[in-house]
């Protein structure tokens, strides 16, 4: 079974987060590792593996160079091989440019027969990435799935929601995103992290995938950021000190503010 | 700001792998020592929790991580130094569980063991699900190993082991004991395998101590345990056996060392941007910028010395010699950087809430354990002046 599990770069959220003059993130300044929902995906690639089944998993991102910090975690972690698709044009591409670069790169790596999401990436946390994929690929989708079961043909997933639990049975291949409540992605042992640096790493341009570079990018995108605004700065609370009156004063203070 | 380790710019020293294994280990500390620390030294910690940490170990790859095969990882020397110092910024009492599981324990079998020894052990205890210890230090003889009073002589086709061991870190949990005697029959060392439960060995704990206390420290015990001579390590038959897997186990520590420093430093450096004396913080006064100037330099000289011991070792020409001077140095040094930095925390550099007392009063142990600093002065002195000074 060969699953594609897609493991994006995003910046160290505990880092300061800053943009550059076209309103697109920075990835220069910070840090950036592989986004931690996906961790989850990988994770559950790995286990469709350690259930038995004999699995090549593929660890596909799209990014500027850098990205490969990403696949890099996901190989340390057990993934077989990775690709890493990096053009230029790419830079500012939207949610629909990128679904339909990773779905011809899943055209391209062949036969996959799941792709594995995470729920969102921690940066853009815009979670239509996996529904736009299965869209242009023309494969089912199930988003935020809490359980999932593997077979030869189907995938079994539950999905949780306020009110109510529902399983669904797609079949294969298909596109499924997990939740962060699906597993306990593994930690890198020491043969992981020596085994990555052996392991097949591709880099694809947009000319590689036949993808129109004038079709992505920051031009071609059709949801723009236009204005990037700091959070103001929080401003110090106010101690109140208890000299026998600390309730009576709690409780003006919350009154004042009108929360009670 | 920087961090003392920054200051040099060492990072580029280490290769993408060997600061991927160090972050690691320095992940796997964060999740699960970290936590837990301050209650294992306060109640001692106890046999079950060695075992959880010691498969949480296993499962990573830390023990015997430089050794090859048998389940092991097979990282270089650098990166093992690097997973110790992780580890001892921890506790050098988590570091003394992996030291003596893969340095002492696993490197005796895996250097003197016959194949069957190795296949018997060695994966079970790269996997963490069994546990070695060490024995050669007796209650009468610590520097002075040839003076072993424990015996094993020959009864037919059996060995018969007599005599105590001490100070032995994980002997009560262990599964298997590797004990060095001295034959009756030709007055060799030879090391020996005796299992957990064998007729005659007991290891009781040594209780009321105040160092390691994260850690399990027992005695060994032998009265009349009787052994298959297929327990015997067959290739090594002289002390050089146990003392080279010391020093296998003193480079970690040339490392582990700074790790404990580095903690320390590293919580002393937070506290002086918050504590407030005289109005001031405690960082904008001389006396305090002065001391941690000098711990920070004495925390990268030992650094670049240890990194040092590192590639020669990878390169095969690392002498005893060297690494003697690795851990004279850097436990030194690093118990001095403990100790100041609990006078720059004050009262509070006492309690559990700050690691630094902790570090310190396991650093204690980590100057004498292994070779005492003198021990280690005297391999040095004899090393310049060609003159032995041991007897």
């Amino acid at each position: 079974m060969k699953i594609v599990t897609l493991v994006k770069h995003v910046p160290d959220a505990t880092a300061d987060r800053t943009f550059t003059a076209d309103n697109t993130t920075d990835r220069a300044g910070v840090d950036g590792l592989l986004s931690e929902l996906d961790e989850y995906a990988v994770e559950e690639a790995l286990k469709v593996g350690d259930a038995g089944t004999d699995v090549e998993i593929i660890a596909l991102t799209m990014g500027p160079g850098g990205a490969e910090a990403a696949v890099k975690k996901a190989l340390q972690m057990g993934a077989d091989s990775a690709v890493h698709v990096v053009d230029d044009s790419l830079h500012g591409s939207d949610a629909l440019a990128t679904a339909q670069v990773l779905a011809a790169a899943v055209t391209k790596i062949g036969d996959v027969d799941l792709v594995l999401t995470g729920m969102a990436s921690t940066d853009g946390g815009m979670s239509v990435v996996p529904a736009m994929i299965a869209e242009y690929l023309g494969l089912a989708h199930v988003g935020f799935v809490g359980e999932l079961t593997v077979s030869d043909t189907a995938v079994t997933a539950r999905r949780d929601d306020d009110a109510a639990s529902e399983t669904i049975e797609a079949a294969l291949p298909a596109v499924v995103s997990v939740t962060d409540q699906i597993n306990e992605p593994r930690y890198p042992s020491f043969k992981g992290i020596m085994a990555a640096k052996k392991k097949p790493v591709e880099t694809w341009t947009l000319a590689d995938l036949g993808v129109d570079s004038g079709a992505v990018g920051l031009d071609a995108a059709l949801c723009v950021v236009r204005e990037v605004t700091k959070r103001p700065e929080r401003s110090a609370g106010s101690v109140v000190t208890d000299e026998g009156d600390g309730g009576t004063k709690l409780a003006e203070f919350l009154a004042a503010q009108k929360l009670i | 700001m920087t961090t003392p380790l920054e200051l040099l710019s060492v990072e580029h020293l280490l290769s993408e792998e060997e600061r991927d294994l160090r972050d690691a280990v320095a992940h796997f500390v964060d999740d699960r020592v970290r936590p837990s620390v301050a209650d294992w030294y306060e109640d001692g910690l106890s046999s079950s929790a060695v075992r959880e940490l010691a498969l949480e170990a296993g499962k990573l790859g830390l023990l015997g991580m430089h050794l090859t095969g048998y389940g092991c990882a097979g990282t270089n020397a650098v990166s093992y130094g690097l997973a110790c110092m992780e580890l001892e910024a921890g506790d050098s009492g988590v570091r003394s569980l992996v030291s003596v599981q893969g340095s002492l324990a696993m490197f005796a079998i895996w250097k003197f063991g016959s194949e069957e020894q190795k296949q018997q052990w060695l994966p079970g205890m790269a996997a963490g699900e069994l546990i070695g210890c060490f024995g050669l230090t007796e209650p009468d003889f610590g520097s002075n190993p040839a003076g072993m009073r424990t015996c094993a002589r020959r009864d037919g086709d059996d060995w018969v082991l007599d005599g105590t061991k001490m100070w032995i870190t994980n002997g009560s949990v262990a599964d298997v004991a590797v004990v060095w005697a001295r034959c009756a029959d030709d007055g060799a060392v030879r090391g020996f395998l005796v299992p957990a439960g064998t007729p005659g060995f007991t290891a009781p704990k040594i209780g009321k101590k105040l160092s390691l206390r994260a850690s399990v420290t027992s005695e060994l015990v032998l009265e009349g345990v009787r052994l298959p001579s297929s327990a015997v390590l067959p290739e090594v038959s002289s002390l050089r056996g146990p003392l080279s897997c010391l020093n296998e186990a003193r480079f970690g520590i040339v490392f582990g060392a700074l790790g404990a420093a580095r903690d320390c430093l590293a919580a002393a450096l937070s506290y002086v941007q918050t504590r407030e004396v005289f109005d001031k913080p405690l960082a904008s006064f001389q006396l305090t910028q002065a001391k941690l100037a000098d711990m920070a330099l004495e925390l990268q000289k030992g650094y670049l010395l240890a990194l040092h011991l590192g590639r020669l070792k990878d390169d095969g020409t690392l002498t005893p010699q060297q690494v003697s001077l690795g851990k004279l140095n850097n436990v030194r040094e690093a118990l001095a950087i403990a100790r100041e930095c609990r006078t720059i925390l004050g009262a509070n550099g006492i309690t559990l809430e700050y690691p630094v007392l902790r570090h310190a009063n396991n650093l204690e142990s980590v100057l004498t354990y292994e070779g005492t600093s003198e021990v280690h002065q005297l391999v040095i002195g004899q090393a310049l002046t060609g003159q032995s000074a041991f007897s």
